[in-house]
């Protein structure tokens, strides 16, 4: 008898009623058919070389041989060096914007981050290749070997492109998607638990340190994963820069190959069938990965408590 | 316990302030000097050709990017079509009907999953679905990747914008008499900033989307007549003619990338603008 | 502080038998519009309504007054079954409007609701002009050639006193206006599909005390044509307005009575106790 919205109504509402309980399972339905879509065609490739394709690092297509291992190295050392760097930047951009500066500059600051997330990927690849790169190459790239030569990861030619400017890159465009989830963190703070802080003579940075950010603990690694996960999948920004190579190096100045850049290169080339099916399983590869991320990243950002209406 | 000392903790203080301080300018700087590159390099190119020739070989100089311009108008105004009716009905479903049940989290779970799945894998699903059952490239199958990355989005938007539309203007609908559906109309009225924004901002996020068309629309020197044939767009352009060694190719490339970045920007703004007078007329009354 | 200190708590007031029927003479009102059977309403689990017995007098004005969430506006929202919108809400009992339980499944809601309209705490103007407001019930219910819903609506913002103010710009917004004269077009907007009965929940409690006063003036004036039922926090505005007032506590109709009768000769202790301010 109660709740006439799921159950008795016009011929209209029970039109509604089915075409948006439609839409919801087509989102379900989506979400199941991307693995099995995936699964299906890499069926070949998972036939041939088992889970083996996991850490066989041949990668042969003369010889159809396939291994995933130097396109999972280079996914988690760009993404790696990417979280690096926006790990410490993000956290302190969201410090700055939501405690240290005043609104009329945090404003517009966070808008500039807010437009920076809206840059499309594409666009952060052509500045990579043609204006950060040669900078690499010339300026950034011999210093670091200079300075830090006995370290493995800062040796070889500096050519500009490869793993070390394909993760400056990426932490460029997962910067602003972690900034400004920590900084809605920070907003959500209690106010009486930071001012009870400061009342005892605490720091701003020692409240953010100590308070807030322990307070927002979970979803500032929430904020992390999701970097983490949008950073394994990003593709055109990295493939314009990371040097598209299947070898596999310690150092950060040699070419390498994500999963997502070996796709988006080869996808074109990739001709019989064996080659098509190994790289559907790179990408089955790359959406069990980023999925892993973001249920990680879901679990801890999630918060509880729609309304369920009424008197009140 | 030992007192630590206060000039340390003012000096940490200083210091993470500084540090703050610098991540924000560098941070300002490098958009500011990414946006000035683009502007720069691509505005030299960008003269009417460009929005009115087709595609000139190397070397030869003139010609423009009209195709890629109008394909990718097209792509993304088909994939829009394609994404906001599924994706609003969604938001209605966990909104309106849907509760806290089992199905109603598992399908929150699934838009969230759905956002976090890299792009250039919508694309892939796409060729082996779309592109091998249709037998080739099309712009259909272009705009139905995008439309994949936009559902979940809007999906997510009209759920939050519908759930901000106060339960009393719901229950006055009703105490009129009116049946849901009718009443959902008043619903999406009051909700229509958020709703144009939620759509707007989705746009703006495949505008610039590469990776999916590589996989489904690919590329095509001739005009978008046919939507089952390859078809023309900016993003695949720009990545095709950016790996060319030809240097007018290049220089296409940044006006490509201008044209698309400036969209995208405008689209955000624009988005933003209706959101704002959106919340401002719900604080005025 | 220790476990002995509990002794020296009061004892805990008698939950009075009575209150289970409210002391009232069975038929207290005239000619019943309403009549309120053994109403039980539960959110859940949870029982917020217990055994309410009430009758709603035909083109007179009821009070509901009590304490803040002692049942008011539950009570009301199972009159236009607007609580069936909820999952997990339930009333269970008779209401009897002219004689026909709405609470069975075979009544028509919508119509129910065209019968019954309402007006709630926060004004709601639809986001549509003023107009389209007004007209917003009457499109729904009925199919009218335009130079009749233009008559129809007019009348209604007349009903209301808002015709002079706004017959300028009816097409403006409806949220263009004043909370004041929100609430009086949501008023008119419920007039204009001719219902019978009215329910105000603290329709009042969200605007100026003009604006308040003119909307008084407005329930006082609507007695004629319907039958009106308000819960009100206020106790000189129940005194002033209604003619009839019912007394809830803690889910209970505790009094209900002539309102000059509650407030100057009430039965109970609590109703007493109530009115004077000695709780609430
Ligand atoms: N949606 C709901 N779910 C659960 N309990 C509810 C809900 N709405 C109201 N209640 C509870 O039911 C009881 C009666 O609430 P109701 O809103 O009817 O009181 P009220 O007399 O109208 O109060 P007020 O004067 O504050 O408006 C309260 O204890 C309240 O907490
Ligand atoms: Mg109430």
């Amino acid at each position: 008898m109660t709740d006439e919205r799921r159950r008795t109504g016009t011929a209209g509402d029970k039109l509604l009623r089915a075409a948006a309980a439609a839409a919801a399972a087509l989102v379900l339905f989506l979400m199941a058919a991307l693995f099995v879509g995936l699964g299906w065609h890499s069926a070949l490739s998972l036939s041939k070389f088992g889970v083996g394709f996991l850490w066989s690092s041949e990668w042969n297509p003369v010889a159809g041989r396939y291994g995933a291992l130097s396109s999972i190295y280079g996914t988690l050392v760009t993404t790696a060096v990417a979280m690096l760097v926006a790990i410490p930047a993000s956290v302190l951009l969201a410090f700055f914007l939501a405690e240290i500066a005043p609104p009329a500059i945090a404003k517009p600051v966070g808008y500039a981050v807010e437009l920076f997330a809206a840059v499309p990927s594409i666009i952060f690849g052509m500045w990579g290749l043609f204006v950060l790169a040669p900078i690499m190459s010339e300026h950034v790239q011999p210093f670091l070997g200079e300075a830090a030569s006995f370290l493995p990861f800062f040796s070889g030619p500096p050519m500009g492109i490869g793993m070390l400017t394909a993760g400056l890159i990426l932490s460029l465009m997962i910067l602003p998607y972690m900034t400004s989830v920590i900084r809605d963190m920070f907003e959500m703070t209690p106010r009486s638990l930071k001012e009870a802080a400061y009342g005892m003579g605490a720091t701003r940075w020692e409240v953010t340190r100590k308070v807030v950010l322990r307070h927002g603990a979970k979803a500032v690694a929430g904020a992390f994963f999701l970097g983490l996960g949008r950073a394994m999948g990003e593709t055109m920004a990295v493939t314009f820069v990371v040097g598209n190579s299947h070898r596999i190096s310690a150092s950060l100045f040699e070419p390498a190959n994500t999963i997502a850049s070996t796709l988006a290169n080869e996808f074109a080339e990739a001709s019989d069938p064996l080659y098509l099916s190994a790289l559907a399983e790179l990408g089955l590869v790359l959406l069990v990965m980023t999925f892993g991320i973001n249920l990680l990243a879901r679990r801890m950002l999630d918060r509880f408590g729609a309304g369920s209406g009424g008197a009140r | 316990m030992r007192p630590r000392s206060r000039a340390a903790r003012k000096a940490a203080d200083a210091a993470a302030s500084a540090l703050a301080f610098l991540a924000a300018a560098a941070g300002t700087a490098v958009l500011f000097w990414i946006m000035a590159e683009v502007f720069a390099r691509g505005a030299s190119v960008l003269g009417p050709a460009f929005f009115t020739r087709l595609p000139a070989p190397p070397g030869v100089g003139g010609g423009g990017l009209a195709n890629a311009v109008l394909g990718t108008v097209i792509i993304t105004l088909l994939a829009t079509l394609m994404a906001v009716p599924p994706g609003v009905l969604a938001g209605v479903y966990l909104a309106e009907f849907a509760g806290n049940g089992r199905f109603a989290s598992a399908v929150r779970f699934g838009v969230n999953m759905l956002m976090g799945v890299p792009s250039i894998i919508m694309g892939l699903f796409v060729w082996g679905t779309v592109v091998i059952a249709t037998g080739g490239f099309s712009a259909w199958a272009g705009a139905v990747s995008l439309a994949l990355i936009m559902l979940p989005v809007v999906a997510r938007t009209a759920e939050d914008m519908l759930r901000l539309v106060p339960d009393s203007l719901r229950e006055s609908v009703l105490a009129m008499g009116a049946p849901y559906w009718r009443a959902m109309l008043v619903i999406f009225l009051a909700a229509r900033n958020g709703l144009v924004t939620g759509v707007l901002l989705a746009v703006a996020r495949v505008g610039g989307e590469t990776a999916p068309l590589l996989f489904t629309a690919l590329n095509s020197p001739y005009w978008p007549t046919d939507l089952t044939k390859p078809t023309a767009n900016l993003p695949v352009t720009i990545y095709n003619y950016a790996m060319s060694p030809y240097r007018d190719w290049q220089a296409m490339a940044w006006g490509a990338s201008l044209v698309i970045t400036a969209g995208v920007l405008a689209l955000s703004l624009v988005s933003r603008f209706a959101l704002k007078t959106g919340t401002e007329r719900k604080a005025k009354r | 502080m220790n476990g002995t200190a509990a002794t020296a708590l009061p004892p805990r007031p008698p939950v009075s038998r009575r209150s289970e029927s409210p002391s009232s003479r069975r038929s207290a009102v005239r000619r019943a519009r309403i009549v309120v059977r053994g109403l039980n309403f539960f959110y859940g689990r949870r029982q917020v309504l217990f055994d309410n017995n009430l009758e709603i007098a035909e083109n007179r004005v009821t009070a509901i007054i009590g304490p803040s969430g002692c049942g008011k506006s539950t009570h009301i929202r199972v009159y236009n079954r607007i609580y069936s919108l909820y999952r997990g809400q339930r009333a269970v009992g008779e209401v009897l409007l002219d004689g026909v339980n709405i609470l069975s499944d075979k009544v028509d809601t919508a119509e129910l609701r065209r019968r019954v309209g309402m007006i709630f705490q926060q004004p709601t103007p639809f986001p549509m002009s003023i107009f389209d407001n007004v007209a917003y019930g009457l499109r729904l219910h009925y199919r009218l050639p335009k130079s009749e819903l233009e008559g129809r609506v007019e009348e209604a913002l007349k009903a209301v006193g808002l015709w002079d103010e706004v017959r300028r710009h009816l097409a403006a917004p409806g949220t263009d206006l004043s909370g004041g004269q929100q609430q009086r077009l949501c008023i008119a907007r419920a007039l204009a599909v001719d219902p019978e009965v009215i329910l105000m929940d603290e329709p009042t409690s969200a605007i100026d005390p003009i604006a308040t006063a003119r909307i008084e003036e407005l329930v006082v004036s609507l007695k004629s044509r319907y039958t009106v039922v308000i819960v009100t926090h206020n106790m000189q505005q129940a005194a002033r307005i209604s003619d009839y007032t019912a007394f809830f506590h803690q889910g209970r109709i505790v009094e209900f009575d002539e309102t000059a009768r509650l407030f100057t000769a009430p039965r109970e202790k609590r109703t007493e106790d109530y009115i004077t301010g000695r709780f609430g």
